[in-house]
């Protein structure tokens, strides 16, 4: 059951951030992380979202051939967290690389090197791989999680060299400090299959959804970023 | 015959016959390469265009209309020349003495006429009331001395409604290219050919309403000339010069526009003619490519000052002064070559030069083939400006060759070859109620068709229901047809478009082009009796007036077959059920599913359905599901619209998408790129038209509360592009809460 049905939050036929040319989304429900600019809190329970077998979804994506195809675009697995569900994960994967799409992941990428993660890479073509802090201790205070597992993701497709796009979201104040952005440029130099690196301004638009759910807000009071702060950024960074 | 203003173009049948098409093929030359060439406007541009600004502003300072003639009946040649500013205006022409002064058509209704000046403040001339009150019948006074009861109770509830019936039809396009390339007196002799030919000895009705129509044709001919020679213009002669092209076209178009208030006065398909006699001056030295973009500018500015007087009513219908001065550019033609030349690129340009507006209403007929560049010129432009259309050329040529134009939003026709029979739309959503209610209507609980068997038990039952939705439909095609019949026959006779006619072949295929309002809200509604339980709530009469919804079910704009289906049958069957009623001059059935702006007020005059839809709420406009229904995002949406039959809606289907510039892609390119995809995909999955909007729902909010920020804010609605300030503020919430695809 739990190789062939994953459980779905919500489907983008449109989308066209997350991977290269136009891509069809499939967001999946559940994410372990505690992130507190997170700006989809619904997608957080595990136990929620509609199922939807492998088959299915696969045949849906044949559905918009025609737009991904020619855009060099392909299929991307986002969440919530993708491999929260390995196996349906590597399914899924496996047959969309069968019928000729391009994969692509959106993970935090803090887990373990396990032979069915390991798999997973193989069949994705693409890893969307967002370093949440690159310091420890604000790490674990920002998302609740360690992001040592999440470095050693980034050596070992560094190791295979496997494509990867590198995410950051700009919070002012919180992940924007100038030494942790010197850390974070000494880590991206010192792997080689960095295609791109992407800075994603936060912003709070997504804070009624926490409203909605019952729960605080956890960055009240946080301003958004704004076009200067991720300017600051790229320049820290070094890239364009 | 041969002139010498046809001097260094390929010879052809296009000589001796009308032929535009021809001349075209044999002259012109496909421009594959990017938008650097282009011009800017020029200082005399710039200062021209800024009066025509400060008239717009007069305007709307005035309540909407700057003046009204209100003493002479509009016609080809009724008033003196007018100028915005003579010394600056490289083309020439105005519909009366002065720019944006609107004229009187009390032909097609006199009280229509009396209303429009009313609600403006003005009054018409007395004498002008006792003619058209006395003496002259009008087309609406014909069309209400035959109407039957049934029609009249079924256009007062709004079951069928924005018939043509008190204002002009419109959405006929005269090929006024035909003025330019061979002056009127060659087009005279071969309508006095025509008139020849039908001295018949057995002299039928039909003979001899033809012979009345080249009369009539022959004299508006004649008063086209005296009104360009007014303008001191022999356009009794072909055109010489690019410019005098323009001009000559442009004559063409403004003789129409003084004979006839229609609902849609279109432009046709001139691009790409006008571009050959670009090359010509070109070659021989007599032009530059910055004159070219002026003359250009200066037509396109003269096409933005068309105006008609019309009614608050409707106004509220099809807000923003529309024209529909349509111009369909680009395509492809039979033989390979596409139709895009530097001058498509000249005409779109002029939402640079001189900023985005509704009008004209630039058209892309896209095909998969179209030059790259231009693909991404045009997608460059609605990113910018969100004033264009796209329609599918792949599908269109099939049937209609390569020298087709859009009349209107979508209706595709034959450049002087083909017209249609406007018939704007039936509430396809009020009849599935009245199908649930035996034929009363939700809101007064009037019989208003004859009774049939209501809706019984608690529950809705899906076979039953769509076996008397299948009834009333039946019903609803009848009457529909014999409204449509009643006033084609009037119009005809006492409204005729004798000039735009004039622009046509002897033989035209005629369209009675149907449509529809409603279909989300249908769909949905039957999709949810089918996948869903819904239950009838019945008022103290035993009335179904409201509906409650245990469970969910499959929503059309999701690319979900199960849903889908339903749409494609009801197009399907609807049309099939029109077709089984004669038409007027046996013109061929034909259907489109679109709204305009029409959406809301269908919405307002409708009452709960059974998909949840609360009572005056709005449609989803055209082809579009009902705002906040689609929730898979933009290609499904497509996928879904592209699923609606072509072969059963050849009139057209509309769909309006909006979307933020964040969610379209995170560069400029990117975005580019994207949409160019988009439209492409879009396409081969067989959708017909799609209008391109993209903005942040903030700004639209922004321009609501401060109108004067801006003045040429324009976004697409359901087949024509509109001021958003111009909008009533029921249209602009729509608009609004309308799905703008966005992802946070």
């Amino acid at each position: 059951m739990e190789d062939n049905f994953g459980r779905i939050h919500s489907i983008e036929s449109f989308g066209t951030v997350d991977g290269p040319g136009i891509r069809y989304v499939i967001f999946l429900q559940g994410c372990s992380l505690k992130c507190k600019y997170c700006h989809n809190r619904d997608t957080w329970n595990c136990d929620g979202g509609t199922l939807k077998s492998v088959d299915e979804l696969v045949q849906n994506v044949q559905n918009f051939k025609n737009y991904i195809l020619p855009s060099n675009g392909g299929v991307t697995i986002s969440g919530g967290e993708p491999l929260l569900q390995p196996l349906f994960v590597k399914n899924l994967l496996k047959k969309l690389k069968e019928e000729g799409f391009h994969t692509a992941i959106d993970t935090s990428g803090m887990f373990s090197l396990t032979p069915d993660i390991k798999e997973i890479i193989d069949y994705t073509d693409l890893v969307l791989l967002d370093i949440k802090h690159i310091n420890n201790k604000k790490c674990i205070e920002l998302v609740g999680t360690s992001n040592e597992k999440e470095l050693e993701f980034a050596k070992y497709l560094n190791r295979i060299n496997k494509p990867l796009w590198i995410r950051q979201v700009i919070i002012p104040g919180i992940t924007d400090n100038e030494t942790d952005l010197n850390e974070l440029k000494k880590f991206i130099s010192s792997l080689k299959n960095v295609q791109k690196v992407e800075l994603l301004p936060y912003h709070s638009l997504g804070k009624f959804k926490w409203e909605d759910l019952g729960y605080e807000y956890q960055l009240n009071g946080v301003p958004d970023a704004t076009i200067k702060d991720v300017k600051r950024a790229k320049e820290l960074l070094g890239i364009n | 015959m041969k002139f010498e203003a046809w001097e260094g173009f390929e010879a052809g049948d296009w000589q001796k016959e009308v032929d535009v098409r021809d001349f075209i093929g044999r002259n012109y030359l496909p421009y594959e390469g990017d938008d650097s060439f282009l011009a800017g406007a020029t200082e005399k541009t710039i200062k021209l265009w800024n009066e025509v600004l400060e008239l717009y502003k007069k305007e709307r300072e005035n309540g909407g209309v700057l003046d009204v003639d209100l003493k002479t009946p509009s016609a080809v040649n009724a008033y003196a020349p007018g100028y915005i500013d003579k010394t600056l205006e490289e083309i020439v022409g105005l519909q009366t003495d002065a720019p944006l002064k609107r004229a009187i058509m009390p032909a097609g209704g006199i009280k229509i006429v009396e209303k429009s000046c009313a609600s403006y403040g003005y009054q018409i001339d007395p004498e002008i009331n006792t003619i058209y009150n006395k003496y002259r019948k009008t087309h609406n006074d014909g069309v209400f001395s035959v109407y039957t009861p049934d029609v009249r109770a079924a256009r007062s509830s709004h079951l069928i409604t924005g018939l043509p019936d008190g204002y002009g039809r419109g959405r006929i396009i005269g090929d006024y290219r035909r003025i330019a390339l061979y002056g009127v007196d060659f087009l005279i002799e071969k309508k006095k050919i025509d008139l020849n030919i039908l001295d018949t000895d057995v002299f039928t009705d039909t003979v001899i309403r033809q012979r009345e129509e080249i009369s009539e044709q022959i004299k508006a001919l004649n008063d086209l000339k005296a009104m360009a020679l007014a303008y001191g213009f022999d356009i009794s002669v072909p055109a010489t010069t690019a410019k005098e092209a323009v001009q000559w076209t442009y004559f063409g178009y403004l003789g129409a526009i003084k004979d006839q208030n229609g609902a849609a006065m279109s432009l046709g398909r001139v691009s790409t003619f006008l571009d050959i006699y670009f090359e010509r001056d070109f070659k021989s030295g007599l032009l530059t490519e910055i004159q070219a973009q002026e003359l250009m500018d200066h037509f396109v500015m003269k096409l933005r000052l068309v105006r008609f007087l019309r009614a608050p009513e409707y106004n509220e219908l099809f807000s923003g002064d529309p024209v529909w001065v349509t111009e369909s550019i680009g395509g492809m033609g039979i033989d390979g070559r596409t139709l895009v030349t530097k001058n498509s690129y000249r005409m779109l340009n002029t939402l640079q030069t001189l900023g985005p507006a509704p009008e004209p209403n630039l058209t892309i007929l896209w095909s998969d083939r179209l030059p790259e560049n231009f693909k991404k010129f045009t997608s460059k432009l609605s990113i910018k400006t969100s004033s264009i259309q796209y329609e599918n050329d792949d599908l269109m040529r099939n049937s209609l060759g390569d020298d087709y134009a859009i009349a209107c939003c979508v209706s595709g026709m034959r450049v002087g070859k083909q017209m249609q029979f406007f018939g704007a739309r039936a509430n396809l959503a009020k009849t599935l109620l009245y199908a649930i209610n035996g034929g009363k209507d939700e809101n007064s609980g009037k019989q208003i068709t004859p009774k049939f068997e209501p809706v019984t038990g608690e529950y809705l039952d899906y076979s039953d229901v769509m076996n008397k939705f299948d009834v009333m439909m039946d019903y609803v095609a009848k009457i529909y047809i014999k409204a449509l019949n009643a006033i084609h026959y009037m119009h005809d006779k006492y409204a005729y478009e004798a000039l735009e006619m004039a622009l046509h072949d002897q033989e035209i295929l005629r369209t009675m082009a149907c449509g529809i309002a409603g279909l989300s809200v249908a769909v949905d509604s039957l999709s949810a009796i089918k996948y869903a339980k819904v239950k009838a709530i019945r008022n103290e009469t035993g009335l179904i007036t409201d509906y409650i919804i245990e469970g969910d079910f499959p929503k059309y704009g999701n690319d979900d077959n199960r849903v889908d289906e339903i749409a494609v049958d009801i197009v399907k069957t609807f049309l099939r059920k029109l077709k089984k009623y004669p038409t007027y001059r046996n013109a061929k059935h034909t259907l489109s599913i679109l709204t305009i702006t029409s959406n809301v007020v269908y919405g307002k005059n409708t009452g709960n359905t059974p998909d949840g839809r609360k009572s005056g709420e709005p449609f989803g406009p055209g082809a579009n599901p009902l705002h906040g229904r689609d929730v898979s995002g933009s290609l499904a949406v497509l996928n879904t619209i592209a699923k609606l039959p072509y072969d059963y809606s050849e009139d057209g289907i509309s769909y309006t998408f909006a979307i933020s510039p964040s969610t379209l892609g995170k560069d400029e390119d990117s975005k580019i790129n994207n949409l160019v995809h988009l439209l492409d995909g879009y396409f081969k999955q067989t959708g017909h038209h799609v209008n391109i909007n993209v903005f942040d729902k903030k700004l639209l909010m922004d321009a609501m509360d401060h109108p004067e920020k801006y003045p040429q804010l324009t976004i697409r609605v359901s087949g024509y592009a509109v001021k958003f300030i111009q909008l009533t503020r029921e249209q602009q919430l729509d608009v609004i809460h309308r799905t703008i695809q966005d992802r946070i």
